[in-house]
Protein backbone atom coordinates (compact mmCIF):
# COMPACT_ATOMS: atom_id res chain seq x y z
CA UNK A 1 0.00 0.00 0.00
CA UNK A 2 1.52 3.32 -0.69
CA UNK A 3 0.97 6.76 0.58
CA UNK A 4 -1.29 7.61 -2.45
CA UNK A 5 -3.89 4.64 -1.21
CA UNK A 6 -3.66 5.99 1.93
CA UNK A 7 -4.76 9.10 0.83
CA UNK A 8 -7.51 7.98 -1.32
CA UNK A 9 -8.54 5.42 1.18
CA UNK A 10 -9.14 7.47 3.64
CA UNK A 11 -9.76 10.94 1.89
CA UNK A 12 -6.47 12.98 3.31
CA UNK A 13 -5.83 16.16 2.26
CA UNK A 14 -2.52 16.97 1.37
CA UNK A 15 -0.85 19.61 2.45
CA UNK A 16 3.11 19.12 1.31
CA UNK A 17 5.32 16.76 -0.32
CA UNK A 18 2.71 15.55 -3.33
CA UNK A 19 5.49 14.38 -5.72
CA UNK A 20 6.78 11.53 -2.92
CA UNK A 21 3.26 9.98 -2.65
CA UNK A 22 4.00 6.73 -4.47
CA UNK A 23 6.31 5.28 -1.33
CA UNK A 24 5.45 1.94 -0.72
CA UNK A 25 4.55 2.10 3.32
CA UNK A 26 6.20 -0.31 5.50
CA UNK A 27 3.98 0.13 8.84
CA UNK A 28 2.86 3.09 11.11
CA UNK A 29 3.83 4.75 14.41
CA UNK A 30 1.70 6.70 16.08
CA UNK A 31 3.26 9.32 18.78
CA UNK A 32 3.79 12.74 19.96
CA UNK A 33 6.72 13.16 21.92
CA UNK A 34 9.88 13.30 18.90
CA UNK A 35 12.72 11.20 20.57
CA UNK A 36 9.77 8.59 21.14
CA UNK A 37 9.50 8.53 17.20
CA UNK A 38 13.05 8.83 16.72
CA UNK A 39 13.68 5.51 18.84
CA UNK A 40 10.77 3.38 17.24
CA UNK A 41 9.69 4.96 13.85
CA UNK A 42 10.90 2.49 11.04
CA UNK A 43 12.08 3.46 7.66
CA UNK A 44 9.03 3.63 5.50
CA UNK A 45 6.91 3.92 8.13
CA UNK A 46 3.54 6.50 8.10
CA UNK A 47 3.43 8.29 11.04
CA UNK A 48 0.43 9.86 13.14
CA UNK A 49 0.50 12.63 15.72
CA UNK A 50 -1.25 15.73 16.40
CA UNK A 51 2.19 18.02 16.52
CA UNK A 52 2.21 20.74 13.84
CA UNK A 53 5.34 22.42 14.42
CA UNK A 54 8.41 21.93 11.79
CA UNK A 55 10.46 19.99 13.84
CA UNK A 56 8.15 17.04 12.95
CA UNK A 57 9.45 17.12 9.02
CA UNK A 58 13.16 16.69 10.50
CA UNK A 59 12.09 13.85 12.50
CA UNK A 60 10.65 12.21 9.65
CA UNK A 61 13.37 12.95 6.89
CA UNK A 62 15.66 11.58 9.35
CA UNK A 63 13.95 8.14 10.38
CA UNK A 64 13.24 8.28 5.94
CA UNK A 65 9.49 8.04 7.11
CA UNK A 66 6.85 7.85 3.88
CA UNK A 67 4.89 10.78 5.61
CA UNK A 68 3.44 12.35 8.41
CA UNK A 69 -0.55 12.57 8.92
CA UNK A 70 -1.83 14.81 11.26
CA UNK A 71 -4.73 13.83 12.96
CA UNK A 72 -7.78 15.63 14.63
CA UNK A 73 -8.09 18.01 11.59
CA UNK A 74 -4.96 19.57 13.16
CA UNK A 75 -3.23 22.23 10.23
CA UNK A 76 0.78 22.21 9.87
CA UNK A 77 2.02 25.79 10.58
CA UNK A 78 3.24 27.58 7.67
CA UNK A 79 6.91 27.02 8.32
CA UNK A 80 5.96 23.22 8.83
CA UNK A 81 4.92 23.28 5.21
CA UNK A 82 8.06 25.26 3.71
CA UNK A 83 10.16 23.03 5.31
CA UNK A 84 7.77 19.97 4.20
CA UNK A 85 8.31 21.07 0.57
CA UNK A 86 12.23 21.45 0.52
CA UNK A 87 12.39 17.96 1.97
CA UNK A 88 9.84 16.33 -0.04
CA UNK A 89 7.78 15.09 2.98
CA UNK A 90 4.47 14.39 2.29
CA UNK A 91 1.87 15.56 5.38
CA UNK A 92 -1.46 14.76 5.43
CA UNK A 93 -4.62 16.18 7.17
CA UNK A 94 -7.50 13.57 8.61
CA UNK A 95 -10.31 15.02 10.48
CA UNK A 96 -10.36 11.61 12.53
CA UNK A 97 -8.92 11.52 16.03
CA UNK A 98 -5.85 9.17 16.43
CA UNK A 99 -7.34 6.45 17.73
CA UNK A 100 -9.88 5.79 15.15
CA UNK A 101 -7.08 7.18 12.70
CA UNK A 102 -4.61 4.40 13.81
CA UNK A 103 -7.54 1.56 14.04
CA UNK A 104 -9.06 2.16 10.38
CA UNK A 105 -5.34 1.72 8.97
CA UNK A 106 -4.73 -1.48 10.96
CA UNK A 107 -8.00 -2.49 9.58
CA UNK A 108 -6.42 -1.77 6.22
CA UNK A 109 -3.75 -3.96 6.69
CA UNK A 110 -1.02 -1.29 8.05
CA UNK A 111 0.85 -2.60 11.03
CA UNK A 112 2.41 -1.13 13.82
CA UNK A 113 5.84 -2.03 14.95
CA UNK A 114 5.37 -4.39 17.37
CA UNK A 115 6.91 -4.37 21.18
CA UNK A 116 8.99 -2.32 22.61
CA UNK B 1 50.86 10.45 5.80
CA UNK B 2 51.43 7.58 8.79
CA UNK B 3 50.04 9.12 11.85
CA UNK B 4 47.53 11.46 10.30
CA UNK B 5 44.85 8.88 10.95
CA UNK B 6 42.95 11.16 13.07
CA UNK B 7 44.08 14.24 11.73
CA UNK B 8 41.11 16.58 11.65
CA UNK B 9 40.22 17.28 7.90
CA UNK B 10 37.28 20.18 9.07
CA UNK B 11 35.61 22.16 11.94
CA UNK B 12 32.74 24.02 12.75
CA UNK B 13 31.34 25.50 15.44
CA UNK B 14 27.78 26.43 15.85
CA UNK B 15 25.88 28.54 19.12
CA UNK B 16 23.26 28.08 20.48
CA UNK B 17 20.43 30.16 22.48
CA UNK B 18 18.83 27.96 25.13
CA UNK B 19 15.23 28.18 25.36
CA UNK B 20 15.20 29.42 21.60
CA UNK B 21 12.68 26.43 19.60
CA UNK B 22 11.91 29.02 17.24
CA UNK B 23 15.05 28.30 15.62
CA UNK B 24 15.46 24.29 17.24
CA UNK B 25 16.43 22.39 14.79
CA UNK B 26 18.66 24.61 12.57
CA UNK B 27 22.01 23.32 13.78
CA UNK B 28 21.38 19.98 13.19
CA UNK B 29 20.04 20.52 10.14
CA UNK B 30 23.21 22.23 9.05
CA UNK B 31 25.27 19.49 10.24
CA UNK B 32 23.32 16.91 8.12
CA UNK B 33 23.94 19.47 4.82
CA UNK B 34 27.56 19.19 5.74
CA UNK B 35 27.79 15.44 6.22
CA UNK B 36 25.86 15.36 2.99
CA UNK B 37 27.90 17.35 0.81
CA UNK B 38 30.82 15.70 2.11
CA UNK B 39 29.00 12.23 0.70
CA UNK B 40 28.95 10.04 4.35
CA UNK B 41 26.84 7.58 3.31
CA UNK B 42 23.33 7.61 4.45
CA UNK B 43 23.63 5.58 7.57
CA UNK B 44 26.35 7.92 8.89
CA UNK B 45 24.37 11.13 8.21
CA UNK B 46 21.17 9.38 9.65
CA UNK B 47 22.62 8.50 12.86
CA UNK B 48 25.01 12.11 12.82
CA UNK B 49 21.61 13.70 12.32
CA UNK B 50 19.46 12.08 14.94
CA UNK B 51 22.73 12.32 17.65
CA UNK B 52 23.26 16.22 16.93
CA UNK B 53 19.11 16.83 16.89
CA UNK B 54 18.66 15.32 20.34
CA UNK B 55 21.91 16.70 21.47
CA UNK B 56 20.51 20.32 20.57
CA UNK B 57 17.26 19.74 21.72
CA UNK B 58 18.72 19.34 25.15
CA UNK B 59 20.67 22.67 25.04
CA UNK B 60 17.63 24.66 24.05
CA UNK B 61 15.44 22.66 26.31
CA UNK B 62 17.34 22.77 29.60
CA UNK B 63 20.48 25.09 29.62
CA UNK B 64 21.37 28.85 28.70
CA UNK B 65 23.10 28.42 26.09
CA UNK B 66 25.72 25.91 24.60
CA UNK B 67 27.84 24.96 21.37
CA UNK B 68 28.17 22.24 19.22
CA UNK B 69 31.11 21.42 17.55
CA UNK B 70 31.68 19.22 13.98
CA UNK B 71 35.11 17.47 13.69
CA UNK B 72 35.68 15.08 10.77
CA UNK B 73 38.81 12.89 10.58
CA UNK B 74 39.53 10.13 7.94
CA UNK B 75 38.32 7.49 10.36
CA UNK B 76 34.76 9.42 12.53
CA UNK B 77 32.93 12.02 12.94
CA UNK B 78 32.89 13.91 16.46
CA UNK B 79 30.72 15.85 18.13
CA UNK B 80 31.03 18.06 21.20
CA UNK B 81 28.48 19.61 22.80
CA UNK B 82 29.23 22.23 25.62
CA UNK B 83 26.50 24.01 27.48
CA UNK B 84 26.23 26.58 30.38
CA UNK B 85 23.27 25.67 32.42
CA UNK B 86 22.38 23.77 36.05
CA UNK B 87 23.90 20.67 35.28
CA UNK B 88 22.92 17.24 35.09
CA UNK B 89 22.54 16.10 39.15
CA UNK B 90 22.52 12.52 38.35
CA UNK B 91 23.72 11.33 35.16
CA UNK B 92 22.45 7.66 35.51
CA UNK B 93 19.31 8.51 36.05
CA UNK B 94 19.55 10.94 33.23
CA UNK B 95 20.11 8.16 30.79
CA UNK B 96 16.82 6.16 31.98
CA UNK B 97 14.62 6.29 29.05
CA UNK B 98 11.81 8.06 30.21
CA UNK B 99 13.15 10.09 32.85
CA UNK B 100 12.58 13.36 32.19
CA UNK B 101 12.98 16.89 33.97
CA UNK B 102 10.94 18.86 31.31
CA UNK B 103 8.44 21.40 32.03
CA UNK B 104 5.09 21.70 30.49
CA UNK B 105 5.96 24.15 27.65
CA UNK B 106 8.90 21.44 26.51
CA UNK B 107 5.94 19.00 26.54
CA UNK B 108 3.82 20.81 24.87
CA UNK B 109 6.46 20.71 22.06
CA UNK B 110 6.78 16.75 21.82
CA UNK B 111 10.11 16.88 23.92
CA UNK B 112 11.25 15.87 26.86
CA UNK B 113 10.25 12.41 26.11
CA UNK B 114 13.15 11.57 28.53
CA UNK B 115 15.28 9.68 25.52
CA UNK B 116 17.46 12.16 24.39
CA UNK B 117 20.44 11.04 25.91
CA UNK B 118 19.39 6.93 25.31
CA UNK B 119 18.65 8.20 21.76
CA UNK B 120 22.27 9.73 20.88
CA UNK B 121 23.71 6.62 22.73
CA UNK B 122 21.89 3.92 20.34
CA UNK B 123 23.22 6.36 17.17
CA UNK B 124 27.33 6.86 18.51
CA UNK B 125 30.17 4.47 18.49
CA UNK B 126 31.25 5.71 21.49
CA UNK B 127 29.66 8.31 24.02
CA UNK B 128 31.07 11.00 27.01
CA UNK B 129 28.59 12.64 29.57
CA UNK B 130 29.78 14.99 32.35
CA UNK B 131 28.15 17.43 34.05
CA UNK B 132 29.22 19.73 36.88
CA UNK B 133 26.24 21.24 39.34
CA UNK B 134 25.61 24.92 38.94
CA UNK B 135 27.50 25.02 35.93
CA UNK B 136 26.95 23.32 32.60
CA UNK B 137 27.32 19.86 30.65
CA UNK B 138 30.01 18.41 27.99
CA UNK B 139 28.77 15.66 25.92
CA UNK B 140 31.10 14.09 23.05
CA UNK B 141 30.15 11.47 20.59
CA UNK B 142 31.76 9.55 17.85
CA UNK B 143 30.49 7.92 15.11
CA UNK B 144 32.96 5.43 12.77
CA UNK B 145 33.16 6.04 9.39
CA UNK B 146 32.32 3.35 7.23
CA UNK B 147 35.51 1.95 5.08
CA UNK B 148 33.18 2.43 1.89
CA UNK B 149 32.42 6.02 2.85
CA UNK B 150 34.02 8.59 0.13
CA UNK B 151 35.22 11.43 1.20
CA UNK B 152 35.16 14.62 -0.54
CA UNK B 153 37.98 17.05 0.83
CA UNK B 154 36.32 20.18 2.60
CA UNK B 155 37.20 23.18 3.73
CA UNK B 156 40.19 23.50 6.00
CA UNK B 157 39.23 24.93 9.38
CA UNK B 158 36.20 27.81 9.31
CA UNK B 159 35.83 29.68 12.41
Amino acid sequence: MTVFDIVKSFGLKIRAGENRLGEEVTGGYAGDLLSDVIAHGRKGNIWVTIQTHPNIVAVATMKELAGIILAGGREPDSDTLQKAEEEEMPILVSSLFTFELVGKLYQKGISGTGEC
Amino acid sequence: MAGAENNISFHEMFHIQGGNFTNAGLISSQVKKILKGAGFSGGVIRRASIATFEAEMNVICYANQGTISLFITPNFLKVVVDDEGNGIPDINLAMKEGYSTANEEIHELGFGAGMGLSNIKKNADQMILTSKLGQGTHLEFIISLERKDKLVPLCSSRE
